[in-house]
């Protein structure tokens, strides 16, 4: 509850800023603010269409790094992963023409999933073989994942009449339904249950409780809760790739129907930061999700109707993380303070 | 010159270039993590470096575009240090925000000062200066000596780096605190003091390399325009061993990853142009198997001070 009301304090300041610097640089910033307002929560259609649309790739993204964030690792190339499950449900989607939607619809979602998975195999033996930061190696993946979706968009995916660089079309029995009325698809349903499914893996199960153990310290983890830390690793990075991969199938199959470059507005940097704000816990992060979601919803409509460039909103964005980052180091240092009184009391 | 040696010149040349801004920015960030901050912010730096050395470039010419950026790499880089290190705050998360926020800043501010998109903004680019003598050195001569004076900045930076770090009392300190800080605390040092200095230094070189992509390579800005680049120049960190000659060389052979796409693509192979792109990162990753193992990271790197 308190973390909510700091989340609330950033946010306000965040929005004041971004205000103040809109009015300095001569910007209507009244007309800012309320076209932000009104693309994100304006209407039903703007909150479903718009937020909660953009909400589904955070949340999923967000739930799989903090899973390898709870096991002590930083899967930063969640970006590239998405863009795996893209192609992959790309692939599958234009070739399944003649598919049941009951077919298809699973058939793509678990090849993204596979797909993005398979895209954090690389960083994950580069770790276990030769120690090789994570960090790096799946940041780095990221560009040659984009390189990638350029090359199918210009090569074997790509439209028929082959002039603009995107694929063809996906079939429309390879299309999520969509909530009536809306833009938004039932990926959002998928999201809410990993969330859900997650908070019961680590609050009553013994394997969350071991990945938290390997979290907080690797070989205490081995020598006393018997953690097989290698293939526990494996695992945790493995389902983190391959959520992010399920956000980018839903992508394709929810919202864009084809690939395209660019498909990604930084959805796999932006859900880092939601996992961060929400500290790793599953249900934080659909709050935290839907939250980033309206502002990148709000940004988007600002940028349409006032002329302000939509990168602006990252500013709010980040000033969140940094008042709650220091709202946690004061709560800490409070912390600390009490605990340390009665022994300063006894000694003087 | 033969055309084979016209090749590799043309080849070397790009490589250098390509290099240049990567291995200032790793050399500063060497200096950073040796002390045992890793700046996830350096992209932000750089970013914020590029649109001062546009914005200065525009006021005042290039040399004072390279003077704004360094400044907005220093203001970028206080900023984290005011989250990250005054106030103890997690570093990798504070970083994150950091480049997220000079996004937003960056573009916002480029849009205010240049006005609405789609102006091609051209900027007049710091010229190429021939060092006499030396650029006349066969085959490599014009590629490491006929370079815009920011790849002279950065061949000065590495050695001057080195010696600090590993011939003077500064240095000493500077790795004690990346190594252990509270025995760096408990002989006197400064701890919070050597790390605020050693991420604005950071900063500085950061700022510097995002002005050299502008105005050594580009000769134009646009949002999000170092794609990467500060996260590359900390892969470059790791690849380099966390010394600077080792960055300044891991840098090269990032830029001859890059420049060899160049090349091979101007050479008319039928090969599509994409597998050029994705190299250099494939290099960097086949180059850190290889690299790590042997080496350690600085023991406190990344960790409060505590």
């Amino acid at each position: 509850m308190r973390r909510a009301t700091t989340a609330a304090a950033g946010l306000a300041v965040g929005l004041a800023l971004l205000a103040a610097g809109l009015w300095l640089a001569g910007y209507d910033a009244g007309e800012a603010m309320s076209a932000l307002w009104s693309g994100a929560f304006g209407s039903w259609d703007a909150f479903a269409s718009a937020t909660l649309l953009r909400a589904v790739p955070l949340i999923l993204i967000g739930l799989g790094f903090a899973l390898a964030y709870r096991g002590g690792a930083l899967n930063i190339g969640a970006e590239g992963q998405f863009y795996a499950g893209a192609i992959a449900a790309t692939w599958i989607g234009v070739h399944a023409t003649t598919w049941p939607g009951w077919v298809a619809l699973p058939v793509m979602a678990g090849a993204a999933l596979a797909a993005g998975a398979a895209w954090i195999v690389v960083p994950v033996m580069l770790k276990l073989r030769f120690g090789v930061l994570e960090v790096i190696s799946t940041l780095l993946l990221n560009f040659v994942a984009e390189a990638l979706v350029s090359l199918m968009v210009q090569g074997p995916l790509q439209e028929p009449a082959g002039i603009y660089p995107q694929s063809a079309p996906i079939a429309e029995s390879a299309r999520l339904p969509l909530v009536p009325g809306t833009r938004l698809h039932l990926g959002v349903l998928v999201a809410v249950a990993a969330a859900l499914g997650l908070w019961y893996l680590y609050r009553r199960t013994w394997w969350g409780l071991r990945l938290l153990a390997l979290g907080e310290g690797p070989r205490a983890a081995q020598v006393s809760a018997r953690v097989n830390v290698r293939r526990m690793l494996t695992i945790a990075l493995l389902v983190s790739g391959g959520l992010a991969g399920l956000a980018g199938g839903f992508e394709v199959s929810g919202v864009s129907y084809a690939l395209y470059q660019n498909l990604s507005p930084g959805y796999g940097f932006t859900a880092i930061a939601v996992a961060l704000i929400a500290r790793g816990h599953p249900v934080s992060i659909v709050f935290a999700g839907v939250l980033f979601g309206a502002l990148d919803a709000g940004a988007s409509a600002m940028q349409r109707d006032a002329g302000i460039p939509a990168v602006a909103v990252l500013i709010v964005q980040a000033v969140v993380i940094l008042v709650l980052l220091l709202g946690e180091v004061a709560a800490r240092r409070a912390m600390l303070r009490q605990a340390a009184e009665p022994a300063i009391e006894a000694a003087s | 010159m033969t055309e084979l040696g016209v090749a590799i010149a043309g080849f070397a040349s790009a490589a250098v270039r390509v290099a240049t801004p990567l291995a200032l920015a790793a050399t500063g960030e060497t200096v950073t993590e040796r002390a045992g901050v890793v700046n996830l912010g350096l992209e932000g730096a750089m970013l914020a470096g590029a649109l001062g050395g546009a914005i200065g470039t525009t006021l005042g010419g290039p040399w004072m575009g390279l003077g704004v950026g360094v400044l907005a790499g220093l203001v970028v880089a206080a900023v984290f240090s005011a989250v990250a290190i005054g106030a103890g705050a997690n570093q990798i998360i504070a970083g994150t925000a950091i480049t997220l926020a000079c996004v937003g800043v960056t573009g916002t501010l480029y849009r205010w000062f240049y006005g609405t998109e789609g102006v091609g903004l051209s900027l007049t680019t710091l010229p190429p200066v021939a060092i006499p003598g030396l650029s006349r050195l066969p085959l490599l001569g014009s590629a490491l000596f006929s370079q815009p004076v920011t790849t002279y900045l950065a061949y000065a930076a590495l050695p001057v780096t080195w010696w600090l770090l590993f011939r003077t009392r500064v240095g000493l300190a500077i790795r004690a605190t990346g190594e252990a800080p509270a025995a760096a605390r408990a002989s006197g040092l400064s701890v919070t003091g050597i790390r605020t200095a050693a991420v604005l230094f950071g900063g500085a070189l950061g700022g510097l390399a995002g002005a050299t992509l502008v105005l050594a390579q580009v000769g134009t800005f646009a949002e999000k325009m170092t794609a990467g680049r500060g996260f590359i120049a900390i892969a470059i960190v790791v690849l380099g061993r966390w010394h600077p000659i080792g960055a300044g060389l891991a840098a090269l052979v990032f830029g001859a990853a890059s420049a060899l796409q160049f090349a091979l693509q101007a050479a008319g192979l039928d090969v599509p142009y994409q597998l050029f792109l994705m190299l250099p990162y494939v290099v960097a990753l086949v180059a850190l198997a290889g690299a790590v193992g042997r080496v350690r990271a600085p023991a406190a790197l990344g960790r409060d001070e505590d």
